[in-house]
């Protein structure tokens, strides 16, 4: 097994780290999958973490400047490993004016993702900061529990409105409640409510537009034939949408959410390069 | 006391007050003859840092010694209350024009005051104690190593690491190079913790000379407090240390304004594991083998009355009374066996030299074994 990748262009080493911080304000620990040309950041659905998942795919040649990896066997070339994304985050803060960041698989105490990182210094030689960050080695016996979630069949898909307003507005509610419920229906309206026993909170959204997925598989073919105004609601937690809002670092080119009714609502997030699915269980 | 200080000088004591606070929470004044000395130590003991201002550094400086035999008065104050003066440092430069010390014995108060723009004063009126003096004893000379380099380059060093961490490895390693890295306690398991580690080639130093291998283990608080000052000030910083266990010293020199900061850097984990009686037995008086003296020849609190000839009161009598000299039983080793004694106590890390505790007047050893006690001393270490 063998991992060896460098980026050297500024620009794609920020844009690396911002997704790593996003990454390390959703997931505690997650799993990084590796493979010839993709990069994907795992969170599997776990009754501890309340039921969250993350999905999080990013093509390796848009950010590395070079990316060797051997996996185990030829005919199973990835490779899985188990890791806190904050330590990957911490690692990239104070590269951000570095002439070259290498990561590499390494096992000299105990698996380690090393990075490290080279600074312009003020004599001839530059100054070299390295990081091992811990990762446990995942088997292949239990990569079948990584599995691309599949889209769920979702009552309603619908864009998001400017994540920062829909910030903004979730921060506000997370004062006064717990819980929030996502409603929307295939007219473009999309409703944030709360309900306590003091006060019930609702902001209205419009126009957001709904995304065709129609011709896909045909399981969503019967969209047209729906009732538009029908309303696809679930109320989940409400610190769990504020986290994956307040990690958004950059506003991402196409956002939206699929709900399944009283069941979970799943989060798209497109970003150029990247893209991130969050799975929110509905609270019973 | 009386002293004066104006422009952006106002700020370099604000930022020095700063530094200080990081270690202590009181802060001694001590006026002398050569300036006006700030200082604190830490509960522990295990940190301790002085700032010199010398009488140039100020527009005014009278110590106040009108009688030339009697001592000067020392004090010591809230380092909170003192703080609170020096808050805010960009308000400081922007506002504060001069400020004023003085300090009064009779009404039991140091006043602080600031001239500040449109005629403003801001009046401190801070209460005091007054106190021993705050002493380390220690020589950078007897330090087998030292480094000098730009506050600059240290500081960019530094901020690879956690603000959290609270221990810092400074190794001199192969090819002249300088390495930092986090300390990771034995017990942590090494798959959960996050190493760094930096090099730092030998010419961004200004100065190197430093015994090859050598490896210190100290804390990153106090010298991130230092650093911060170093860096504002541009002031280059010298590393002096020596082995593990003995005290790594940080100096900052200017014409008009020596720092120094003492601390305490972790025993070496394998001199740490031979058995107590191998050391005792041991007949070898190697330099390694008596840390007591080294201790005591170090760093050591003289906490001497600020009355003179107080009949030979010794300065703190609460301590275990040892002669210096070949100490028979190693005050070190006696420390862990009490310690090990206690079943239930976390292992702890050893900071050798936490022990300031060791007495010794600045006269000589002639002390009278029991002694009464005034005061206790606030410290609970020994």
């Amino acid at each position: 097994m063998r991992f060896r990748a460098k980026i050297v262009d500024l620009a794609c080493l920020n844009h690396f780290s911002r997704v790593i911080n996003t990454i390390a304000k959703l997931a505690k620990t997650c799993t990084l999958r590796l493979t010839v040309c993709k990069l994907y950041f795992i969170l599997s659905d776990k009754v501890a973490n309340g039921g969250v998942s993350m999905w999080c795919e990013l093509c390796q040649g848009n950010f590395f400047d070079e990316f060797h990896m051997e996996g185990v066997a030829a005919e199973h070339n990835e490779i899985y490993l188990e890791l806190v994304p904050e330590n990957l985050s911490r690692a990239l803060k104070t590269a951000q004016s570095a002439k070259a960041v290498k990561i590499k698989l390494t096992n000299k105490h105990c698996p380690c993702l090393r990075v490290a990182v080279e600074l312009p210094s003020l004599s001839s030689s530059s100054r070299i900061v390295t990081h091992d960050i811990p990762v446990g080695v995942i088997p292949r016996r239990l990569w079948n529990d990584f599995r691309e979630p599949s889209v769920p069949d979702f009552d309603v898909s619908i864009y998001l409105p400017v994540l920062k307003t829909m910030k903004s507005v979730v921060e506000r509610m997370k004062n006064l409640s717990n819980s929030i419920v996502i409603e929307a229906n295939l007219r473009g309206e999309m409703n944030l409510k709360i309900e306590t026993d003091l006060v019930s909170v609702t902001t209205h959204f419009k126009d957001l537009g709904n995304p065709p997925w129609a011709s896909e598989d045909g399981c969503q073919s019967s969209a047209q034939g729906r009732d538009l105004e029908r309303v696809a609601e679930a109320r989940i937690d409400i610190k769990k949408l504020q986290q994956l809002l307040a990690g958004q670092q950059v506003n991402p080119t196409k956002a939206l959410c699929n709900i399944v009714s009283k069941r979970i609502v799943h989060f798209i997030l497109l970003h150029e390069d990247v893209s991130l699915q969050y799975f929110i269980p509905a609270l019973a | 006391m009386k002293c004066i200080i104006t422009g952006g000088n106002v700020k370099v004591l604000g930022r020095a007050v700063h530094s200080l606070s990081r270690i202590g929470d009181e802060l001694y004044l001590e006026p002398t003859e050569s300036g006006l000395s700030l200082r604190a130590v830490n509960s522990s003991r295990s940190a301790f840092a002085s700032f010199l201002f010398a009488p140039l550094f100020f527009q005014l400086y009278e110590t106040g010694g009108a009688q030339p035999d009697r001592e000067l008065l020392r004090c010591k104050v809230l380092m909170k209350s003192f703080l609170g003066v020096f808050r805010s440092l960009p308000s400081l430069e922007k506002t504060v024009g001069r400020c004023l010390i003085l300090l009064k014995p009779r009404a039991s108060r140091l006043v602080v005051q600031l001239h500040c723009k449109y005629g403003v004063t801001k009046t401190h009126n801070l209460t005091f104690q007054e106190c021993e003096r705050l002493q380390a004893i220690f020589d950078t000379q007897c330090c087998a190593s030292s480094l000098c380099a730009p506050a600059r380059v240290l500081a960019e060093a530094v901020v690879h690491f956690p603000q959290t961490l609270a221990e810092v490895t400074l190794e001199a390693g192969p090819g002249g190079k300088i390495s930092l890295r986090n300390y990771v306690e034995d017990e942590a398991e090494p798959s959960k913790t996050m190493v760094t580690e930096l090099w730092l080639a030998e010419d961004e130093f200004q100065a190197v000379a430093v015994v090859p291998g050598s490896r210190i283990t100290f804390c990153l608080k106090e010298f991130r407090g230092l650093l911060t000052f170093a860096e504002a000030s541009n002031l280059p910083l010298t590393i002096h240390y020596d082995t593990p266990g003995r005290p790594v010293i940080f100096t900052l020199d200017d014409a008009v304004l020596e720092v120094h900061l003492v601390l305490a850097t972790l025993s070496d984990p394998e001199s740490d594991l031979q058995p107590p009686a191998a050391n005792g037995v041991s007949h070898l008086p190697g330099p390694s083998d008596d840390f007591g003296d080294d201790l005591e020849s170090y760093m050591i609190a003289m906490e001497t009355s600020a009355y003179e000839g107080g009949s030979g009161v010794p300065p703190s009598p609460t301590f275990p009374l040892r002669t210096p000299g070949p100490a028979k039983s190693d005050p070190e080793e006696e420390e862990e066996e009490e310690e090990g004694a206690v079943p239930g106590t976390p292992p702890h890390k050893k900071f050798r030299s936490l022990f300031f505790g060791s007495v010794l007047t600045p006269g000589g050893p002639s002390l009278a074994p029991t002694q009464e006690v005034l005061a206790e001393d606030s410290d609970g270490e020994y």
